[in-house]
């Protein structure tokens, strides 16, 4: 810590005086809906979002791969929207609708993306994969264009170290192309 | 990775977020979160309690006030970005919006933390400030405006208050004037090692600068080199003026007065073009 | 030894697109990272870290952190020393009077890099230890750091390791031919130097580890993001003393490793030294910033190469010397790595003589150690780069220059210059290939015009011929090496009553496919299913004898042990049936996926059917053992070499110095292809690796020996926008080292890309006069390469 605050200082960003010695705080409690259940629990506030799905809800499937906001590797969907769980507290998604990787598998059944994901082989360790088909799902349910620059753009907050993303770049096409496809076409 | 504790409160309201920060010393207000929770993860930020506003539904909006396009200052960067009021009248900052980090945080930053959390190198406050935006403040003692220009004091310093609350953007129409924000970033994700922003006006622009110095900055010796009458290109050469841009990882200072000569001149040539 | 598989068996996989069978976990996220695992009454371990480069330690209290909410137990360096035996281990003492000093767990009297680890705390929570840990306070006196490679290797020198006279801890040379000689004749030398930066791993899982005591049984459980559970289990005994068959070393799912994860860390020594002193289960996971500090970095060069030529760009000799920067201690394997590289400063091309010295030198930073390519990287960067300046210097085309150079096509072993004993190749083929793919003719011709035309944009084109050792290692190669372990690697193959089959490799994937593969290989070879083998791994009580995986090892040593294990089982599966049928061995032949009487196809059984009767044992030959299980250890004769031509087109800003890759074409021979979607999805990963570090990737430090790109936002990985898809293709020259006809894969793009970006750099500027730029070229550097040249006309 000390190498990044020494940087951070000599660019003058600001830092807080640290607080003295602190005692417990309390929990808040918090309800939200996780993958269509209702879920109750007592946080600390300072709980990141992505802690309290892996450690207290047992989703681990969400994984953390920074603490800079920068990989993406912990995106979820927070009421309808693809959001990095790292960087946000469990509070602040009180009362919210989370959806996860683990809630994308219907009746056995492999979602579209994750079939493309296989397909494709668009993946290789795994570890950014869940968070990589949450950003793609996002993209796929906004709408967008989605040509091959599109997608690539859209995955900007996502890295990945394994696969140079070609693969991926080609299975999000199959998957928007599945779909997108009208119903009974 | 893991904030120091804090009190955390939720406020419904402007008016009891302001009771809320009086009631501690160093009190920080939470809206998205993407530029403060960053900062507490790595322990850089340990405020002693967090104002939650992001659930003041009221602060999310844009909307039509005649010569003005209003902003709540809750907006989330991708609403700005898909606003169609913003895209009509005020497209720079619609498209700008759209520039900030990366989708997923689009999706929780918000227009009035970027312009809080007062980062030179952050692309909004430069295109607010060259738009000379009015900015709505409210706190203990009631409402005051604040021009774009005053509220960004130094490096992460803004006339904010420690009581007080940003809570509306109002920007003027551009009525069919051209625009151009040039955000030079290697990276899609990286901030920028130079952005300039451009505004028709009549007889020349309004030219801001991002990363060039500790607050967003107007390049006010191009704005003169243009109202007298330069070409983009010659007037362009004047944007170093007046800037002292840091060294980082990103670039050297002597590396950004160079860029934001080239970019400069490139932003002009799309504004007058559009 | 060196022959083709005999093959009676019709391949139905190998060779095939088989999709992943490591998948569907994986894309539905119930696969268990080390993150994932949480025990019973766990705590958490959180380490405290030096913010000084360099500096004596006063003192260190602990009184406050263990005031703190949650806090077990606290403990200092010095307090803990005892527990750690001779330090954290280095295998490799490349040379008989290597410096190699101490290396403890946690600092005691003095830290020698920003991010050495000081005193640990234990505590209920994560939030807890990590509040903990910053409540110790630890009194330091800064000393002077060295930073600098040049400085640190000059006389002089401030002191890492001040039992040492100086910060030169090894020199290690190697020599063939009269490279003196032709140098003072030759008529043209070229001589470059190029600096390989510091690189960050930056797997995308962090590293952790978790430990379950037994403390009545003293026998322990560790789970760990490793690369190497074999080789950190007998290291882990040796360092702590602890009775190898008390410890189990598991690596469950590992979420990248590219060499970072190939060490003994100083984590897993003391979260198990800590597990054995409280009887608790304990936990550690990485912070991406603390990854920055506390895992070990790659590269760090500095290299000097000079060839020797004929006017017409013929090339004579080579001759490279290497600085390499090891950082403030030696780690697993850090002063062979660049060594790896040793061998491979002539390329592909065919010299008289060469010669190759490194010096590994002490800096106050952070160790380095492998990095995907280890060395190989680090040594094709500079050939290639000093072909295209010998390119330049005879006023030729460099894929002529290559062409003119090329070792010539050969099916029998081949001595290069460095000594190596080449199994085949045949290398302007795939230069032509991707010269072909890419357009060449027609680059060349609009590059011309852009250049005519004084276009902002310009374009530049890069080549890079490549040749890479993989398959470490034969183990009588690497005793003469100095290295303290084999290179061999174990099967074991179990056919089932049932007809199902498990095969046990002693390799330890961690994204590579290996479960797919050895599927595919066993499948193919024993005629069952691909669905009814299973591939275990990564669990030192499954798979007790494993060297592990790095070094694009697995396929061509692993693979091959599990295709030797195959036909140890139909050996036996052969006698079984020659008896059944009361048939001579000689009679009995592997047809169709049957043991069948020659000329009597009704007289045949599957080996499902005879893992069977093997199990049943009823009627088996006299003396005979029960049950179809077959283990075999492969101990390889010789290096693979795979080998390949990218090639690499920019488009590139010339204002600003923002460059663009437009087209990649990478054509690879890395020998026969088990799984080409596997291959090619190992090529464009490496080319992605070698082209970011090429065009982004750089760990930058002040002179105080603080990291400045200490965090993932600052240290620039490149996401998919940044990025261009790939175009591959392969030539097939298959190994004549092993049965299976494999080279290995893992490494070829990271090999490839960096020079090929590089030149295709300095291709686009050279109407600039630009004739050299460093990795990464970044845009500003760009800028400044071509307002230098600009200056100096």
């Amino acid at each position: 810590m000390g190498a990044v605050r020494t940087i951070l200082e000599s660019h003058k960003r600001w830092v807080f005086r640290s607080l003295d010695e602190r005692k417990e705080r309390p929990l808040t409690r918090i309800s939200m809906t996780v993958n269509g259940v209702e879920r109750e629990a007592e946080v600390e506030p300072r709980q990141l979002l992505v802690y309290f799905l892996r450690e207290q809800l047992g989703l681990t499937g969400t994984n953390v791969g920074c603490d800079t906001t920068s990989c993406g590797a912990c995106t979820v969907h927070l009421d309808g929207k693809s959001v990095k769980s790292c960087t946000v507290l469990a509070v602040q998604a009180d009362r919210g609708d989370v959806k996860t990787i683990e809630s994308l598998q219907q009746d056995g059944e492999m979602h579209p993306l994750q079939k493309a994901f296989h397909e494709k082989h668009a993946l290789q360790c795994g570890y950014c994969t869940p968070g990589m088909i949450m950003a793609a799902l996002g993209l796929i349910e906004s709408g967008a264009e989605l040509s091959e620059g599109d997608i690539r753009l859209g995955l900007e907050g996502n890295l990945c170290r394994c696969t140079g993303y070609h693969n991926i770049v080609e299975a999000i096409k199959q998957a928007a192309g599945d779909m997108r496809q009208p119903a009974g076409a | 990775m893991i904030p120091s504790a804090f009190e955390y409160e939720v406020a419904s309201s402007v008016g009891e977020t302001i009771d809320m920060l009086g009631r501690y010393d160093d009190a920080k207000i939470l809206a998205g979160g993407h530029s403060l929770l960053p900062l507490m993860k790595l322990r850089l930020a340990q405020p002693s309690a967090l104002i939650d506003i992001g659930r003041i539904s009221d602060l999310s909006y844009v909307r039509d006030a005649g010569e003005e396009v209003a902003i709540g200052a809750g907006t989330c960067h991708e609403d700005v970005h898909f606003d169609s009021l913003l895209t009509e009248h005020c497209p720079i900052v619609a498209h700008t919006a759209g520039e900030v980090g990366d989708p997923q945080v689009r999706h929780r930053g918000t227009i009035g933390g970027s312009l809080c959390h007062a980062d030179p190198a952050a692309d909004l406050p430069t295109v607010l400030r060259t738009l000379d935006a009015q900015l709505v403040i409210e706190g203990p003692d009631g409402q005051r405006m604040v021009a774009a220009a005053d509220f960004f004091k130094s490096l992460f310093e803004t006339d904010l208050g420690p009581h007080e609350v940003l809570t509306e953007i109002r920007v003027r129409k551009l009525k069919g004037a051209g625009w151009s924000y040039q955000k030079f970033h290697p990276r899609a994700q990286d901030w920028a090692v130079v952005g300039v922003a451009v505004v028709e006006r009549d007889g020349g622009a309004a030219v801001g600068l991002t990363s060039m110095g500790e607050t967003p900055l107007r390049a006010t010796g191009v704005e003169e080199a243009l109202a007298s009458g330069e070409q983009p290109a010659d007037a362009a050469r004047r944007a170093t003026e007046g800037t002292s841009p840091p060294s980082d990882p990103l670039g050297s200072g002597e590396y950004r007065k160079a860029m934001v000569v080239v970019f400069t001149q490139r932003a002009l040539e799309e504004a007058l073009s559009r | 030894m060196a022959q083709t598989a005999q093959r009676t068996q019709a391949q139905k996989y190998v060779g095939g697109g088989v999709l992943r069978k490591e998948d569907p976990e994986l894309v539905t996220g119930q696969a268990t990272y080390t993150d994932d695992i949480t025990l019973p009454g766990m705590l958490w371990v959180m380490f405290v870290r030096s913010p000084f480069a360099h500096a004596k330690i006063n003192s260190i209290d602990l009184a406050a952190a263990k005031r703190k909410p949650g806090v077990v137990a606290a403990f200092s360096g010095t307090e803990l020393a005892a527990d750690f035996g001779d330090g954290l281990p280095c295998a490799w003492p490349v040379t008989e009077d290597i410096k190699m000093p101490r290396h403890p767990p946690l600092a005691t009297d003095v830290v020698r890099y920003a991010g050495e680890p000081v005193a640990v705390v234990i505590a209920e929570s994560r939030g807890q230890a990590k509040d903990a840990s910053e409540a110790v306070e630890v009194d330091y006196d800064a000393l002077d750091a060295v930073v600098d490679l040049e400085q640190a290797s000059a006389d002089g020198a401030t002191l890492v390791h001040d039992e040492f006279d100086s910060n030169n801890s090894y020199t290690w040379t190697l020599a063939t031919g009269e490279v003196d000689k032709i140098f003072s004749e030759a008529p043209v030398i070229v001589k470059e130097r190029y600096l390989q930066p510091r690189l960050i791993p930056n797997a995308i899982e962090p590293r952790g580890v978790v430990v379950q005591p037994v403390p009545a049984q003293d026998e322990y459980t560790m789970w760990s993001a490793t690369q190497v559970p074999h080789v950190l289990k007998t290291m882990l005994a040796l360092v702590l003393g602890f009775h190898e068959s008390k410890l189990r070393v598991i690596a469950p799912e590992v979420g990248g490793g590219f060499g970072s994860k190939l060490q003994v860390y100083n984590e897993e020594v003391v979260v198990l030294a800590l597990a054995k002193r409280t009887g608790r289960s304990l936990k550690w996971v990485e912070e991406r910033s603390e990854n920055y500090l506390a895992t070990h970095h790659g590269r760090g060069q500095i290299q000097d190469i000079e060839l020797a030529a004929e006017e017409d760009g013929k090339l004579l000799a080579v001759r490279a010397k290497i600085t390499a920067d090891m950082g403030a201690y030696m780690r697993l394997v850090t002063p062979g790595i660049p060594l790896l590289g040793g061998f491979l400063y002539s390329g592909v091309y065919d010299a008289k003589a060469y010669s190759f010295e490194c010096t590994g030198v002490f800096t106050n930073l952070p160790p380095t150690d492998a990095y995907r390519g280890a060395g190989r990287p680090e040594a094709t960067y500079a050939i290639e780069r000093a072909m295209d300046a010998l390119a330049r210097r005879v006023n030729k085309d460099p894929a002529q220059v290559r062409r003119l150079n090329f070792i010539a096509p050969f099916d029998e072993p081949f001595e290069s210059a460095a000594g190596l004993q080449i199994d085949s190749g045949n290398y302007s083929v795939s230069l032509d290939k991707a010269l072909e793919t890419i357009g060449y003719d027609k680059l060349r011709a609009e590059q011309e015009q852009r250049r005519q035309s004084t276009d902002r944009m310009q374009i530049g084109i890069g080549i890079s011929t490549y040749i890479e050792m993989c398959g470490l290692a034969p183990s009588q190669v690497l005793a003469s090496l100095r290295y303290a372990a084999g290179g061999w690697e174990a099967a074991t193959i179990r056919c089932h009553p049932t007809g199902k089959v498990t095969v046990v490799t002693g390799t330890s994937p961690h994204g590579q496919g290996h479960e797919t593969s050895w599927s595919q290989i066993v499948a193919d070879e024993l005629g069952v299913s691909f669905d009814d083998v299973e591939v275990l791994h990564g669990d030192t009580a499954v798979s007790p004898l494993g060297m592990d995986s790095y070094g694009s090892r697995s396929l061509s040593v692993g693979g091959v042990a599990v295709h030797y294990a195959a036909q140890k089982v139909l050996a036996k599966a052969k006698k079984i049936t020659a008896h059944e049928f009361e048939a001579s061995e000689e009679d009995i032949e592997f047809r169709d996926g049957k043991m069948q009487v020659k000329g009597a196809p009704d007289k045949a059984k599957s080996v499902p059917e005879i893992a069977f009767s093997a199990w049943t044992a009823h009627n088996l030959p006299e003396g005979m053992e029960p049950g179809l299980e077959e283990n075999y250890v492969f101990d390889p004769p010789n290096f693979t070499f795979p080998s390949g031509a990218h090639v690499c087109a920019v488009e590139i800003d010339t204002e600003s110095g923002q460059t663009y890759v437009r087209e990649y074409v990478a054509v690879d021979d890395c020998g026969t292809v088990i799984n080409p979607i596997i291959v090619e999805g190992q090529v464009h990963g490496g080319i992605a690796q070698g082209i970011a570090e090429a065009q982004y990737e750089e760990a930058v430090f002040d002179e105080n020996g603080t990291l400045l790109t200490s965090n993932m936002g600052y240290y620039r990985i490149p996401s998919a926008a940044e990025l261009p898809s790939f175009t591959t293709d392969r030539t097939t020259t298959p190994s004549t080292t092993n049965p299976l006809g494999v080279k290995g894969v893992g490494e070829a793009g990271t090999i490839a890309a960096p020079p090929a970006f590089i030149n295709s750099v300095i291709d686009a500027l050279a109407p600039f006069g630009v004739t050299h730029i460093d990795k990464p070229a970044t845009p500003e550097r760009i800028w400044t390469a071509i307002n230098d040249a600009k200056g100096d006309e």
